[in-house]
């Protein structure tokens, strides 16, 4: 338990040491920022709707951004190997590089509350979606997380692990808009196994223990796949 | 107590440890030697739980790999080859990540094994600096002391002085030493002079096979002492020098090389027997007016034990 908080720890004291923190977190508010703000005062309404509904597939880009270095980079300089001969264990390791790369995504989204108070000025805003909208997207980075870091333990390469984990998050996030090309009978199973209609239920202020159990799967899922990849690879 | 038994590592078809088994006592510096390639690496990456073997086992103390490796792992000091560490990380802050994650809660004690360490790997003045921007030589210090940070029983140092400088190169050697007096040290190499210092014992491997496994002193005794003389001369001529220094024994064989210093001659003096012959071109010379310069004995008895055992398997 102490390992996997003290790698947490300098794993995400790692992103803010090097550039990257500063680049992805402005890159991220201004595009949010941008396709939120454009609209908003077109459509007049004082809610985070639209906002909300920006975050999977923005999310299924900057994310895998963030977590491509987690593996690859190691492996990539041999710090792998003095990581792996200290006393611990491989679930140690993935889980300390995942709640580091969770807490930093949901630090991420820390500035955005900027928003609902600013809206909260010259509006009335239902406070029970914007918190949704928020636990949301918090299940969300912890899901997209755990996959990019499973596709940082396949390759010793930054660019192909973005490109794989960036290809993942991104056909979660669209399979409920490709329903049309399924086959009947598969349909409720694809749509569940779409990250969005799941986020926009939480987002819209309803936490459903179905939603919550599909976040917790997909990141236990990945934790235990990136798991097997570490040990298979050793 | 470390033993290995029937150790085997494939790299898809490629064997790269082929059926290794040794046993290292406590305290003992057991050099690990080989050609480049020879599986050096992989035997020590196996030993420090890197690698799992495809066959054979492992046992450390009464710890058995692969059940207990996360004790087994704490038991160790591990110093890679070429010393991989985060480039982005400052000394202080690498050193203080490695210790907690080793176990070392308390921060008092931290505090007290860094000022030992700094101490004993000459690290206090870079402390402040972040490790990518360190030397090569600083950098396999401040592996040596992620290595030692909970003074393990047991160090395992892949090449540690690989490309450093000579000063560095005999600082490394003077820690490893030191501590050699109470720890379990294998280190690998393929500098023969470097084993020949350092280690108590020595292990040869040559593509993956144990080829020699016993006592530096031991090692030697093995072959037939192939002596090298080096003899410098002054005020003398090369040719009547070379015919004279023939005709002392049929079994010598004379090469006459560079000389060391200007107005010198120096010759390579190599016998094929075990049989001394300072003393006869000593006496010899002493008849003629040449003053002796120069007048020593190289053993090559590692060096040619060496080059048989890994050839042959070749």
């Amino acid at each position: 338990m102490k390992q996997i908080k003290t790698i947490a720890i300098k794993e995400f004291k790692d992103y803010f040491i090097s550039p990257i923190a500063y680049i992805v977190i402005s890159m991220f508010l201004i595009v949010t920022g941008w396709f939120f703000f454009s609209t908003f005062f077109i459509f007049d309404r004082a809610d985070l709707r639209d906002f909300f509904s920006l975050l999977p597939i923005i999310f299924s880009f900057i994310i895998p951004a963030i977590t491509m270095r987690l593996f690859s980079e190691e492996k990539n300089v041999g710090s792998y190997e003095t990581l792996l001969t200290m006393p611990v264990s491989f679930t140690d390791i993935a889980l300390g590089k995942f709640f580091a790369a969770t807490l930093f995504t949901v630090s991420m989204l820390i500035p955005t509350l900027s928003y609902p108070l600013f809206i909260s000025l010259i509006g009335k805003v239902d406070i029970g979606p914007v918190i949704g909208g928020y636990i949301g997207a918090i299940f969300l980075c912890a899901a997209y997380c755990s996959i990019g870091i499973f596709a940082s333990s396949l390759t010793r390469n930054q660019i192909v692990a973005f490109i794989i984990g960036a290809a993942l998050c991104f056909t979660l996030t669209i399979l409920d808009k490709l329903l049309f090309f399924m086959p009947s009978q598969i349909l409720p199973i694809i749509e569940f196994l779409g990250a969005n209609s799941h986020f926009a239920t939480i987002s819209k202020g309803i936490i459903d223990s179905r939603d919550i159990l599909y976040f917790v799967s997909v990141v236990f899922i990945s934790i235990f796949s990136t798991y097997i990849v570490m040990h298979e690879k050793n | 107590m470390i033993e290995v038994q029937n150790l085997t590592k494939y790299y898809k078809d490629f064997c790269a440890v082929n059926n290794i088994s040794m046993t290292i006592r406590k305290g003992e510096i057991l050099g690990l030697l080989g050609p480049n390639g020879a599986g050096k690496t992989t035997t020590l990456r196996m030993l420090t739980g890197y690698l799992r073997p495809n066959s054979g086992s492992i046992k450390i103390n009464d710890f058995q790999m692969p059940q207990d490796i996360l004790k087994i792992k704490s038991l160790i000091g591990y110093l890679p080859e070429s010393a991989p560490l985060y480039h982005n990380m400052l000394v202080y802050d690498y050193l203080d990540y490695v210790a907690r994650i080793k176990g070392i809660e308390d921060k008092e004690t931290r505090y007290d094994r860094f000022l030992k360490l700094s101490d004993l790997c000459g690290l206090s003045a870079i402390m402040d600096k972040p490790i990518g921007n360190l030397s090569k030589g600083l950098k396999q210090r401040v592996g040596l002391a992620h290595a030692m940070m909970t003074d393990p029983e047991i160090l395992i140092l892949d090449e540690p002085t690989s490309g450093l400088d000579p000063n560095q190169i005999a600082e490394i050697r003077d820690i490893i030493k030191n501590i050699g007096k109470e720890k379990t040290i294998i280190l690998s190499t393929h500098i023969l002079s470097e084993a020949e210092a350092t280690c108590d014992r020595i292990a040869i491997i040559s593509q993956g096979r144990m080829v020699a496994d016993d006592t530096t002193l031991n090692l030697k005794k093995r072959v037939q002492e192939n002596s090298l003389i080096r003899l410098s001369l002054k005020g003398a001529g090369k040719e009547d020098a070379l015919t004279l220094l023939k005709g002392i024994d049929p079994r010598l064989d004379v090469t006459a090389v560079d000389p060391v210093e200007e107005d010198l001659i120096s010759f390579e003096i190599t016998n094929s027997g075990d049989q001394d012959f300072r003393s006869d071109i000593y006496l010899k010379i002493k008849g003629t007016d040449w003053i002796i310069v120069q007048l020593a004995k190289e053993s090559q008895a590692l060096e040619k034990i060496f080059r048989e055992l890994t050839r042959e398997v070749a």
